[in-house]
C-alpha cells in the first residue's frame, strides 16, 4: 500500500492564448496510493480538468503547457515521455471517463466496437474471439446485456451511455482513472447508481481514482481523500475526515460547505462566496482567496501562505501560520 | 440485469455476422424507404448502364458520326425514336454518347476535386494555426473567381481538350471541396469522443481514418452528389460555349448549343439532351441526399 501510484509535485499549466497568458496550476503537489480515491473539489474554473488533462498529456497542442513540476506515474517521468510511450500509458495504465456520455461516444460506430478498439489497442495479439468475449464481460460488468453490443450509442439512455463510457475506461484494467465530473450529466437518481458502481469496480479492480467534481455529495460517497482547489492551488488537503468533520478549515472550504442545502438547519437562505475567483492572467502577491475571505488579514494580500501540516491535514492559511512560524 | 446470460460461442458468431451483415444492409432500408432518392438512384443507375452498355447495341460510327445528308432533320419516328440532326446522324445514338463524356467528366471532376480539396482540408482542419491559415487563404484566391469563369479561363489557356476539360474543372471545384471537408473535419474534431479516443491511447492516423472520416462523411456525400451534378452541367455549358468537346464528337451541352439555333423550327433538338442533363442531374442529387440521410444511424427510426 506505500508505494506511491502517483506523484504531482509543484505542477504548473499555463495556457498561451493570443491575448493572455492564463496561469491555470500554480503549484500543485499531490500523491495518490494504490486503490485510493482522491476527491479534486473546486469551482469552474479552478482547475480541476486541467490537473487530469497533465496526468494525460492531453493539454490543448499549441495553448496548453506544462511549464515546471513532475509527475510521476509509478516512479516514471510522464512531463518528458515520448509521445509513443504515453499512447501505451493511456487507456491501459491511466484512462479517463469524461463528463458528458453523449458526446463521449463515437455516433457512428456501434458500443461493442468502441470497447473492442481500446481493448484491441493494448493487447495486439489477442484473438477476435477473445476481444468479443472480454467486450461481453465488460457490458456485463457494468449491467448491460452483451446482446446490446451491437446497438449504436443513440440507442442507449444517458445513464447506460455513462456506464459504456465506464466500461471503456475499465476494459483494460488500468491502476489510475481519471474521471472527470463523471456524474454531473446525468439525474440524482442515476447519479447514485453510477457512483455504487464505480465505487464496487473500483473495490473489484484495485483502481486508484481521481474524482473530479463540484459536488461534495459525491465526493463524501466515493473519496478517501480530498483536495480542494482554488484558482489552481490546493488550498486544502486531508483525509475524507478531516474535511468533512475535522475543526479547522481554510476559509474557502468553509464558504464551499456553507454553500449547501442542510435538511438540518432551518435557515431561510444559503450562504454563497462573494466575489468571483481572481483574474487567472495575472500573478498575484498574496493569498489568491483574500478578495473573497471573510477572515482577511493585512498579511494575506501581501504574502502568499505556505501550506500548514496538522497530522497529514494540509491547509493554506495565514489563519494556521501564526502559531508554528513567523 | 447482470443475470444475462453471456452467449456461447455459435450465438455470438451469429451475432457477428449479422452485425456485419447489418452495416450495408439498414443502410439499403432507410435509403428504401425515400422514395424520392430510390426514384433518383434508379433513374441514374438506368442512365448509366445505358451509356456504358452503348457500344453493346449500338454503332457509334455509323449511327453517331456518318453523315446523311438526305435524312438530315427528321422528326422522331420509328426508324430514329429522337429523330435525326443536321447531318441526319441519329440524335438517339449522339445523346447517348454524349452521355459518356458528360458522365465521365463530371464522375473524373469530382476524384480530381475530392482528392486534392479533401487533402487541403483535411490538412487545414486538423493541423490548424498557420498551415489552416495559409491554405485556406490560398482557397480563399481560388474561391474569389466563380468556378465556370475560372474552369474558362483554364481551358483557354491549356487548349481544349478532354483531359484539359477534367483539369480545369477539377481545379475550379478544388476551393469548394477544400472548405466543405476542412468545415467537416473541424467540427468532428472538437467533438467530446475524439478527445476520449485520445485519451484511450488512440494513435492520430486511426483517429482520423476511423473516427474522423466516417463522421465527417455525410457532408463531403452530399457535396460529391452535387458536384458530380454541377460538372455536368459546366461540361454541357463549356461545349456550348464551343470550349469542350468539339465536332463531330456528340456531347450534350455542344449538342444544346446547335440545337438552340433550331429551337423554334426542330424543337426535339434541344428537348432530348436537355432532358438528359436534368434527368441525370436531378437524379444525383436525389440520390446522394437519400444516402447521406441513409447513413447516418443517427436518423434511424
Amino acid at each position: 500500500m506505500s508505494e506511491k501510484l502517483l506523484e504531482i509535485k509543484n505542477l504548473h499549466v499555463m495556457y498561451k492564448t493570443d491575448e493572455d497568458d492564463v496561469y491555470a496550476l500554480n503549484g500543485i503537489d499531490l500523491d495518490l496510493d494504490k486503490g485510493e480515491t482522491l476527491g479534486l473539489v473546486g469551482e469552474t474554473g479552478a482547475g480541476k480538468t486541467t490537473i487530469a488533462l497533465s496526468i494525460l498529456k492531453l493539454l490543448p497542442e499549441r495553448t496548453g503547457f506544462i511549464t515546471q513540476g513532475e509527475i510521476l506515474f509509478e516512479g516514471r517521468d510522464v512531463v518528458n515521455m515520448k509521445e509513443e510511450e504515453m499512447r501505451m500509458l493511456r487507456g491501459n495504465d491511466i484512462s479517463m471517463i469524461f463528463a458528458d456520455p453523449m458526446s463521449a461516444l463515437n455516433p457512428l460506430h456501434t458500443v461493442g466496437k468502441q470497447i473492442a478498439e481500446v481493448i484491441e489497442l493494448h493487447n495486439t495479439g489477442m484473438s477476435h474471439g477473445e476481444i468479443e468475449k472480454k467486450v461481453d464481460e465488460m457490458m456485463e460488468l457494468v449491467g448491460i446485456p452483451a446482446e446490446r453490443k451491437t446497438e449504436y450509442p443513440h440507442q442507449f439512455s444517458g445513464g447506460m451511455r455513462q456506464r459504456i463510457v465506464i466500461a471503456i475506461a475499465l476494459s483494460c484494467t488500468p491502476r489510475l482513472l481519471l474521471a472527470d465530473e463523471p456524474t454531473t450529466a446525468l439525474d440524482v437518481t442515476i447519479q447514485a447508481q453510477v457512483l455504487k458502481m464505480m465505487d464496487d469496480l473500483k473495490e473489484r479492480l484495485n483502481t486508484a481514482m481521481i474524482m473530479i467534481t463540484h459536488d461534495l455529495g459525491v465526493v463524501a460517497q466515493i473519496c478517501n481523500k480530498v483536495a480542494i482547489i482554488y484558482a489552481g492551488e490546493i488550498v486544502e488537503y486531508g483525509k475524507i475526515e478531516d474535511i468533512y468533520e475535522g475543526e479547522r478549515h481554510h476559509p474557502y472550504t468553509v464558504g464551499l460547505f456553507g454553500s449547501i442545502p442542510d435538511i438540518t438547519s432551518n435557515a431561510e437562505r444559503l450562504t454563497p462566496i462573494d466575489g468571483l475567483m481572481p483574474d487567472p492572467t495575472k500573478p498575484i502577491p498574496g493569498c489568491r482567496f483574500a478578495d473573497r475571505c471573510p477572515s482577511c488579514m493585512d498579511i494575506c494580500s501581501r504574502k502568499s501562505p505556505g501550506m500548514v501540516n496538522f497530522d497529514g491535514h494540509q491547509i493554506k492559511c495565514f489563519l494556521y501560520e501564526s502559531g508554528e512560524e513567523n | 440485469m447482470s443475470t444475462a446470460t453471456t452467449p456461447t460461442g455459435s450465438t455470438k458468431s451469429r451475432y457477428n455476422a449479422a452485425r456485419k451483415k447489418s452495416q450495408w444492409k439498414t443502410i439499403w432500408i432507410r435509403f428504401k424507404k425515400n422514395k424520392l432518392a430510390l426514384a433518383g438512384l434508379a433513374v441514374f443507375l438506368l442512365m448509366a448502364v445505358t451509356v456504358l452498355s452503348a457500344d453493346l447495341w449500338l454503332d457509334f460510327e455509323s449511327g453517331a458520326l456518318t453523315m446523311d445528308l438526305a435524312n438530315a432533320y427528321q422528326a422522331p419516328s420509328g426508324a430514329h425514336i429522337f429523330g435525326t440532326d443536321q447531318y441526319g446522324r441519329d440524335y438517339f445514338t449522339r445523346v447517348i454518347y454524349g452521355g459518356r463524356i458528360s458522365m465521365f467528366v463530371g464522375i473524373a471532376t469530382v476524384a480530381v476535386s475530392l482528392t486534392f480539396g479533401g487533402l487541403i482540408g483535411a490538412t487545414a482542419a486538423y493541423y490548424g494555426g498557420k498551415v489552416d491559415d495559409i491554405l485556406m487563404r490560398c482557397m480563399d484566391v481560388l474561391m474569389a473567381i466563380p468556378s465556370t469563369l475560372l474552369a474558362i479561363t483554364i481551358i483557354s489557356a491549356l487548349g481544349s481538350s478532354m483531359f484539359n476539360m477534367i483539369v480545369a474543372m477539377g481545379v475550379s471545384q478544388v476551393a469548394r471541396m477544400a472548405r466543405i471537408v476542412r468545415s467537416a473535419v473541424m467540427g468532428v474534431k472538437g467533438q467530446e469522443y475524439i478527445e476520449a479516443c485520445r485519451a484511450c491511447g488512440t494513435s492520430d492516423a486511426r483517429i482520423i481514418l476511423r473516427h474522423i472520416f466516417p463522421n465527417a462523411m455525410g457532408p463531403v456525400l452530399v457535396q460529391v452528389t452535387q458536384t458530380v451534378a454541377r460538372s455536368v452541367i459546366t461540361v454541357a455549358s463549356l461545349s456550348f460555349v464551343g470550349l469542350g468537346v468539339s465536332e463531330p464528337t456528340p456531347e450534350w451541352g455542344s449538342m444544346l448549343s446547335f440545337a438552340k439555333t433550331q429551337m423554334r423550327y426542330y424543337p426535339y433538338l434541344s428537348l432530348f439532351p436537355g432532358f438528359a442533363v436534368v434527368m441525370s442531374v436531378m437524379s444525383l442529387t436525389l440520390a446522394g441526399d437519400g444516402l447521406r440521410d441513409a447513413m447516418d444511424p443517427r436518423l434511424r427510426n
